[in-house]
């Protein structure tokens, strides 16, 4: 069985940090039954600095009957929710007692610097479980009028046993997003990380067992998508399935429910955004939120702002601010104080995306800045704005995530709406103004799952998120996440109605 | 300047110490208004505990400027759900952590067994807190679809503002915490009136509050009389909102104070004469040991105390036998007795209201099947009493029953014969907090508890209750519920907002 042993010593981060990267199922780690590993490659150098265990579909089927089991006895509504979410608020309890060592592993796994997972996404990750743990003990069915022959109320029941895939952008951040709903309801949890970004999972498998979970309850199998990923999509034993990733593998895995079991699908999908700036903004702010909008987390958020619609009035002025913006980010080791982005997170991300930069070369867009690789070790590619770009351009149309923005000049509202909803994608946008009728209006018309007025990647757990059209299936977040792991059970007692 | 007194526990050879002065913007302070010291009680000994400092007009005005100022700056919309929740979350920790030196203070005050104050009242306090800590950040408006072109319309759930509370003394630990989570749950700052009678836990806890990390002004504690603390908190001009429990004459006059004062908000949670219907059907021995629990918890002293038991006369005689069997197995005395099932009734007066009552039942004739004998030795004690073969004319049925409150292990016991008769006699009253049916009809549990006049109906159990289950009275017995999430309604002010943003208004009409 693999084990993670590393010295952190960095300017912002000092400890020795060893835990089991096994395949964790009942509460322990054990090796995968084929018994081989996957390398965890450093993205800043692009060498190999770790081997954890590789989970294949027999491991799956383990994790499941343990999932089953638990579910059976010890979770579900075996469990009161008061309970359960005494011991969620235990588990960010621990989390907040490891949050260094939290960030650092999302950091060293991902790329992303240590301190904006430090101040970002492990607070925000922490407030996630505190969230749902508050919720546990509160999903209320309803008891409804009909006739006097008839009492009628409506059970809210755990689902049962969820497969959640999570994706290597925001690595604890996703697997809370999941877990936190889902533990809160009374499901039990088969988790399949990325296996790019496996580390604070496998750590957080040893503060939820010292938070006290029950073996079986929270199961994780790191693997590839196309073994693991599949098996859970497929498996007969799994009750509901919970993807966020790509769209192209979104499809994959609701196919795979439609001919397995039917069992519940929830996407969160990929995007193309636009964010939109009108004449009258705040120019300077909208310059920073913006940029934040695209090169924020290297450009690898599903809500990147990546269809940058700048109205004719100020386009020059934006233009040129936000250029100087961008040619100013600091690139960086995540582990340095200063730096303000990292590496695109893997070999294969890099390709990609550079690969999309050349397609926009090819066909003719206008590298108005950057679109090359930035040094020469690990990942790290150029905060990158094409302009002149055409609507039926690759990079105006597919999802590049990475730190790419494609600049569009618009007239008025009923262009830029109409630009902006011509896209499969729905998951979120942005407005720039500070007129709120037109703020609200805009807001109003497009088509996305999120709208942020005047901000960008601003998040609360309390607010449900998800996507229109094809940026998914269902919501996270807020009380709408519950919703998600709840089955509604309808109970008639008849109380005088006789044939 | 802080006053306190160290208070010995015997017969666990330990000590606490407790803070005598007022709780105001997180001091502890004298009062400025020279009212009388308040002086506290060992109901097991009838011994004087300490002296504690009683609030004036003056000091409640104070209290109501502090926890203004607190609304306006550091609470009330200017404080996070989440923080809401992390410093309620806190205090439930606190709590925890010293849950035996609370349940010390809790049965040398108040009487009741040291172990069920520790297990019970103070486990259940905890869970009740964080219960509440976890609504704090899901506070929720609406937006409602006007039309799309020209308005948005939202409600924003205000928190009310000030809020006095007045809790009484039979469990003062729980009170507590029924009235305070959800009342800094949703941004409320409050002006705690503890009773005269059992201060010394609301002090202590008021320490904690301090240790957890709350602004000053939020939490303020002001014990004193009820007919001055209570009244200046009921006719305060800027307290916006007085949430009371206690008793149906004092509730009235708490109403009226607001009605002649501001209109402030009120919700109130009244006495009870609950009753319980025991059907020829029940498993009787457990019915037994409901009822039993029902009339003898916390020594009688329960609001929705099942002090009226109505037996179908099939099982008549056969029932009463096990309830008296059941009752007398209940040993009261000493709350730091490890043997001790029920305490002291809490002070002289109710000792001495309750006997009246008991004399008075006698007196017209009603049989005492059990207890009804005053004890010789120390101790405001009332023993478990039975009245039978009660009749609809006696002062202990017609007033006692239907009317008043005995507020001490002291039942009735009536028969009836058909499932309508039950109900009328469950019914005729105009109380109406709590029911118990006993019965393994199911229809027939379902007519009955949906024909019973209550807040609250127990199916084939009595007493439990759970902070995520509403409760409340209907009829005299209350307004408005506590526990669940319609706690948090009480303490939220609803806003509306209609944003126009293209409407434009043609004038003249």
């Amino acid at each position: 069985m693999t084990t993670f042993t590393h010295e952190f010593d960095t300017p912002v981060f000092k400890k020795k940090v060893s835990f089991p990267t096994g395949i964790f199922i009942n509460n322990e780690f054990s090796a995968g039954v084929n018994n081989t590993t996957i390398d965890l490659v450093n993205p800043t150098t692009g060498q190999v600095v770790a081997q954890v265990s590789e989970g294949m579909p027999a491991d799956v089927d383990r994790a499941v009957a343990a999932a089953r089991k638990a579910f059976e006895t010890t979770w579900g509504l075996n469990t009161p929710g008061f309970d359960r979410g005494r011991l969620l608020t235990r588990l960010a309890d621990l989390m907040e007692e490891n949050m260094d060592e939290l960030a650092a592993l999302d950091a060293f796994d991902n790329g992303k610097s240590f301190m904006m997972a430090r101040h970002g996404d492990v607070p925000f990750s922490i407030s996630v479980i505190r969230y749902f743990a508050g919720w546990a003990d509160k999903n209320h069915g309803q008891t409804i009028e009909t006739t006097e022959a008839k009492f009628a109320y409506t059970r809210h029941e755990p689902v049962g046993v969820c497969g959640q895939i999570i994706p290597w952008n925001f690595p604890l951040l996703m697997m809370v997003s999941k877990i936190g709903p889902a533990l809160a309801t009374g499901c039990t949890v088969v988790l399949k990380p990325s296996e790019v970004t496996p580390l604070t999972a496998l750590r957080m498998a040893q503060l939820i067992v010292a938070a006290g979970f029950p073996p079986g309850v929270v199961n994780i199998v790191v693997g590839y998508g196309s073994t693991v990923g599949q098996a859970i999509a497929e498996h007969l034993g799994i009750d509901k399935v919970s993807f966020t990733g790509s769209t192209v593998v979104g499809r994959k895995i609701l196919e795979a429910s439609a001919k397995s079991n039917l069992k519940k699908v929830t996407l969160e999908l990929g995007g193309k955004s636009p964010s939109i700036v009108f004449d009258d903004a705040d120019l300077d702010q909208a310059v920073k939120w913006v940029a934040l909008g695209i090169f924020g987390n290297a450009g690898q958020a599903c809500v990147a702002g990546s269809r940058i619609f700048i109205q004719e009035g100020i386009y020059d002025k934006f233009l040129e601010a936000f250029t100087k913006h961008a040619t100013s980010i600091k690139l960086g080791d995540p582990f340095r104080a200063d730096s303000q982005q990292g590496p695109q997170v893997s070999q294969i991300q890099y390709d990609r995306v550079m690969g999309y930069i050349n397609s926009g070369k090819e066909q003719g867009a206008k590298v108005h800045t950057g679109g090359s690789r930035h040094g020469n070790l690990g990942y790290w590619i150029q905060p990158t704005i094409f302009t002149d770009v055409r609507p039926d351009m690759k990079i105006v149309r597919e999802e590049i995530f990475g730190p790419v923005g494609v600049v569009i000049k618009f007239k008025d509202e009923d262009d830029v709406v109409r630009q902006a909803n011509d896209t499969l994608y729905g998951l979120a946008a942005a407005v720039f103004t500070k007129d709120i009728k037109r703020a609200v209006e805009t807001a109003n018309r497009v088509q996305a799952g999120t709208v942020w007025v005047n901000s960008m990647m601003s998040g609360n757990v309390q607010i449900p998120f998800g996507g229109y059209k094809q940026s998914g299936i269902g919501r996270e977040n807020g009380e709408a996440a519950l919703a998600e792991y709840t089955n509604v059970k309808a109970v008639h007692v008849n109380l005088g109605h006789t044939l | 300047m802080a006053s306190f007194v160290e208070l010995a526990i015997p017969r666990l050879n330990t000590k606490v110490k407790v803070s005598t002065g007022l709780f105001i913007n997180n001091e502890f302070v004298p009062s400025v208004g020279g009212a009388d010291p308040i002086t506290v009680y060992n109901p097991a000994t009838e011994q004087v505990l300490c002296s504690v400092t009683g609030a004036s007009e003056a000091d409640v005005d104070k209290a109501v400027v502090a926890a203004r100022n607190a609304f306006r700056t550091t609470w009330g919309k200017n404080v996070t759900g989440f923080e809401r929740s992390r410093l309620i979350n806190k205090l439930a920790d606190l709590m925890e952590r010293d849950a035996e030196i609370l349940a010390q203070l809790e049965c040398l005050n108040n009487g009741k067994p040291f172990k069920i104050a520790r297990d019970f009242d103070i486990g259940d306090s905890v869970a009740c807190l964080r219960y509440y800590a976890g609504w704090a950040d899901k506070i929720v408006g609406q937006s409602i679809e006007i039309d799309r072109r020209t308005k948005t319309a939202v409600t924003h759930p205000d928190p009310i503002g000030v809020c006095g509370q007045i809790i009484p003394w039979n469990y003062p630990i729980m009170m507590w915490a029924w009235k305070v989570a959800p009342a800094l749950a949703v941004g409320c700052t409050i002006v705690m009136k503890p009773s005269e009678i059992t201060p010394l836990t609301a002090l202590k806890l008021s320490e904690l509050v301090v240790e957890a990390g709350f602004p000053p002004g939020v939490i303020n504690t002001i014990p004193s009389l009820g007919s001055i603390g209570g009244a200046a908190l009921a006719a305060h001009k800027d307290v916006d909102k007085v949430a009371f429990t206690g008793s149906t004459v004092t509730g009235r006059k708490i109403m009226e104070a607001a009605a002649k004062s501001n209109l402030k908000k009120v919700s109130l949670e009244l006495g009870g004469k609950s009753p319980h219907i025991v059907f020829e059907s029940a498993d009787l021995d457990q019915a037994a040991n409901w009822a039993a629990l029902g009339i003898l918890y916390n020594t009688g002293q329960d609001c929705t105390a099942g002090s009226r038991v109505y037996v179908q006369d099939t099982v008549y005689d056969k029932f009463i036998d096990i309830l008296k069997g059941k009752a007398a197995q209940l040993a009261i005395g000493d709350g730091f007795d490890e043997k001790t099932g029920g305490g002291p009734v809490v002070s002289k007066g109710q000792y001495d209201r309750i006997w009246g009552y008991i004399e008075a039942g006698k007196k017209e004739g009603a049989k005492v099947i059990l207890g009804g004998e005053k004890r010789s030795t120390p101790g405001w004690y009332v023993d478990p009493t039975i009245f039978t073969d009660i009749s609809p004319n006696m002062k202990i049925v017609r007033f006692v029953n239907c009317i008043v409150q005995i507020f001490g292990p002291v039942l009735s016991v009536g028969r009836f014969s058909t499932e309508e008769e039950a109900i009328k006699l469950a019914n005729d009253t105009t109380y109406g907090l709590g029911a118990g049916l006993h019965s393994n009809d199911q229809a027939q549990c379902h007519r009955v508890s949906s024909a019973l006049e209550a807040g609250t109906v127990w199916i084939n159990q009595y007493n439990l209750l759970y902070n995520n289950v509403p409760f409340g009275g209907k009829k005299q017995s209350g307004i408005g519920r506590e526990l669940g999430s319609h706690a948090l309604e009480e303490y939220i002010s609803t806003k509306a907002v209609h944003w126009n943003y293209g409407e434009k208004l043609d004038w003249p009409l």
